[in-house]
């Protein structure tokens, strides 16, 4: 039986000025996974994260990592997990190696020990060859392997991750991806990372919470979550002026037909399949397709499934808003 | 594994040593920062020079008659009248100097008020460094490692303090350029004494400062209650001119003015002749600001360092 390595139960973070940021959150997280927080800006993700790596205090609610207390063995939780967080904390002024070793100091390694494992990591995250060059140099990408390296110091149990790929290119984001699943695989660490891309979580994550305005309204797999949502959507518009609904509603695995303004809305499961069948279907009816499209689930229909609305304005405070260009600009430089 | 203990002096070093070598890193800073007390000395020193309001220069152009005693049949003339006069004013001049500064010349009572000068502008930083790191994310990345929260205030202080005395040796190595006039009563043991009091005050007003800015999310705000404190600290004080010559209320105030316990330590250590009791007192005034708000930091640091 895996045990859970985090276990969060009615964990709830009220600021001061009344914000509820997470209401009442409860979870757990078994050992070895990687567990997502998928979420729009501002859906709580991050405060969460903050309150399992002891920097926030929960208002009501407890939390526990490894067996310990967040709020009442705050010490030893910080000594078993590794934070990666979503900013770039990485000095600037000084170089990749005595940023890793000042996280080692941070956690009393021995200086001896720490050399190693800063060299081990930095060979980890293929910087080696720049280690000595100062971080201000560095691209977006080679920065978040910098604080990968710095979050893996402590060969933690637990790694938290806070966005792990926010402002990158696709490439670099692709080669993150790769140093995470390297990264489970070779230490057999459990993984708790947020973030507000469907398709890292799709990528990353064996089990996704869905968190909006402070609330965990679904929870599963990515393959789990998919299926909820009712599959792809199938656009098809024919030459004749017939309604054919019923005859696609017949196909195996379609599962909604939709007339909308002379074209048909279909949600169906494995589209890629159904949607040639389909065509098939209607052309041995005589009937002509001369338009056809094919939509996966994209983050915006899982909010729009679950939420109602597709664009968000969520208050930000002037902190958070200047904190997040800050991490842009830094991801984009080169 | 994780089973390394982390001892608050390897935190406070390791965050200590950070914070050093991003200003030794910073050539611009490090020029700036012996620049500031270059520019400081050469032009408010040398040019608020009340020295020469008391001398006889400043009566050269006062016209003088003649004094002819008729009785007598004598006639002294302007010039033989005007040469005593100019005499006579050197002297009340140096005498007037000494007995209100303490000491005869101005450049050098004013060069050492510098260093507390330089003290508060140098401490006022680490409530605005301490802004900079929550806002960059490293303050949270700091405080999820096991590292005790005292080394992450004791680091700001600890960097504070150590620039401080750096900018102070700039400043006394500079005056003694531009012509200090040392004590007798100076001997090279006193360097000590100058360090330890700057070192004391620069904790106090560095705790000081970073217990204000432990919630603050904006250095906008900061550098707005910075200067609040800054201005009237350094004018209701000693730095530039003797509290005897205030009105009482401020005098009340520049009493308890920390800046001016360390102004006059200095001065004592350097250009004043030294009187035991007297620097005593300062120290254990800057002794007691120093151990109260550095207490009164790492209590507030505890409790709201996290939100």
């Amino acid at each position: 039986m895996t045990k859970n390595v985090i276990e969060v139960e009615g964990l709830t973070k009220v600021f001061n000025r009344g914000f509820v940021a997470v209401d009442h959150v409860s979870f757990s997280v078994k050992e070895g996974e990687i567990f997502g927080f998928l979420g729009p800006n501002g859906a709580g993700k991050t405060t969460t994260m903050n309150m399992l790596i002891t920097v926030l205090k929960p208002t009501e609610g407890r939390a526990s990592v490894l067996g310990y207390d967040v709020v009442k063995q705050a010490g030893m939780v910080r000594k078993v997990i590794g934070v990666v967080p979503q900013e770039y904390t990485a000095d600037e002024d000084l170089s990749g190696y005595e940023n890793v070793m000042l996280c080692a100091d941070l956690y009393g390694i021995p200086k001896d020990v720490a050399k190693r494992r800063t060299l081990e990591l930095l060979e980890l995250v293929e910087l080696t060859q720049f280690k000595d060059k100062r971080v201000e140099t560095y691209s977006g990408g080679m920065r978040r392997r910098l604080e990968l390296a710095c979050g893996l110091i402590n060969t933690p149990k637990v790694l938290f991750l806070d966005e792990p790929t926010l402002g990158l290119d696709v490439q670099t984001r692709a080669a993150i991806w790769d140093y995470i699943k390297r990264l489970k695989e070779e230490y057999g660490m459990t993984l708790f990372m947020t973030t507000h891309y469907l398709e890292e979580a799709d990528a990353l994550c064996d089990r996704i919470a869905i968190i909006d305005h402070g609330k965990i309204i679904a929870m599963g797999s990515p393959s789990e979550l998919k299926e909820s949502l009712g599959g792809d959507i199938i656009t098809i518009s024919i030459k004749e002026d017939m309604d054919v609904s019923e005859l696609i509603r017949s196909v195996d695995n379609v599962k909604e037909v939709k007339k909308e303004n002379g074209s048909y809305r279909i949600k169906a499961e494995s589209g890629e399949v159904t949607a040639p069948i389909i065509i098939e279907v209607l052309r041995r009816r005589g009937y002509t397709v001369t338009r056809l499209s094919l939509t996966e689930p994209t983050l915006n229909e899982v909010y729009l499934e679950h939420t109602g609305k597709s664009m968000r304005d969520v208050e930000e405070s002037r902190e958070a808003f200047i904190t997040h260009r800050i991490t842009l600009r830094r991801a984009r430089s080169r | 594994m994780s089973e390394y203990r982390p001892s608050i002096l390897r935190g406070l070093l390791a965050l200590t040593i950070r914070e050093l070598k991003k200003w030794a890193k910073e050539p611009i800073i490090l020029l700036m920062a012996i620049l500031q007390p270059v520019i400081w000395m050469g032009l408010l020193g040398k040019a608020m020079n009340i020295n020469a309001i008391f001398s006889a220069n400043s009566l050269s152009n006062v016209n003088i008659p003649d004094i002819s005693i008729p009785d007598y049949g004598i006639t002294i003339p302007s010039l033989l009248i005007k040469q005593r006069l100019l005499e006579a004013f050197d002297s009340i001049g140096a005498n007037v100097m000494q007995n209100v500064f303490g000491v005869a010349d101005y450049f050098s009572y004013m060069s050492m008020g510098m260093i507390s000068m330089i003290v508060m502008f140098t401490t006022m930083f680490s409530g605005m460094s301490m802004v900079w790191d929550r806002r960059l994310g490293f303050l949270d990345k700091v405080l999820s490692t096991p590292v005790s929260r005292a080394a992450i205030i004791f680091s700001k202080v600890l960097n504070a303090a150590l620039r401080s005395m750096f900018q102070a040796t700039i400043i006394l190595a500079l005056a003694v350029v531009f012509g200090l006039k040392i004590s007798p009563t100076f001997s090279p043991v006193n360097l000590l004494g100058i360090y330890a009091a700057v070192f004391l005050l620069s904790v106090g007003l560095s705790s000081l400062f970073l217990a204000l800015a432990l919630r603050s999310t904006r250095h906008e705000t900061q550098m707005a209650v910075v200067n609040l404190i800054n201005m009237p600290l350094m004018f209701a004080s000693n730095v530039f001119f003797p509290t005897s010559m205030m009105p009482e209320w401020l005098r009340a105030i520049a009493s308890v003015n920390p800046v001016s316990y360390l102004t006059d330590a200095i001065r004592q250590l350097t250009i004043m002749p030294l009187d035991a009791s007297m620097l005593v007192t300062d120290f254990i005034y800057l002794g007691v600001f120093a151990a109260v708000l550095s207490a009164i930091g790492i209590t507030l640091s505890w409790k709201y360092l996290t939100r």
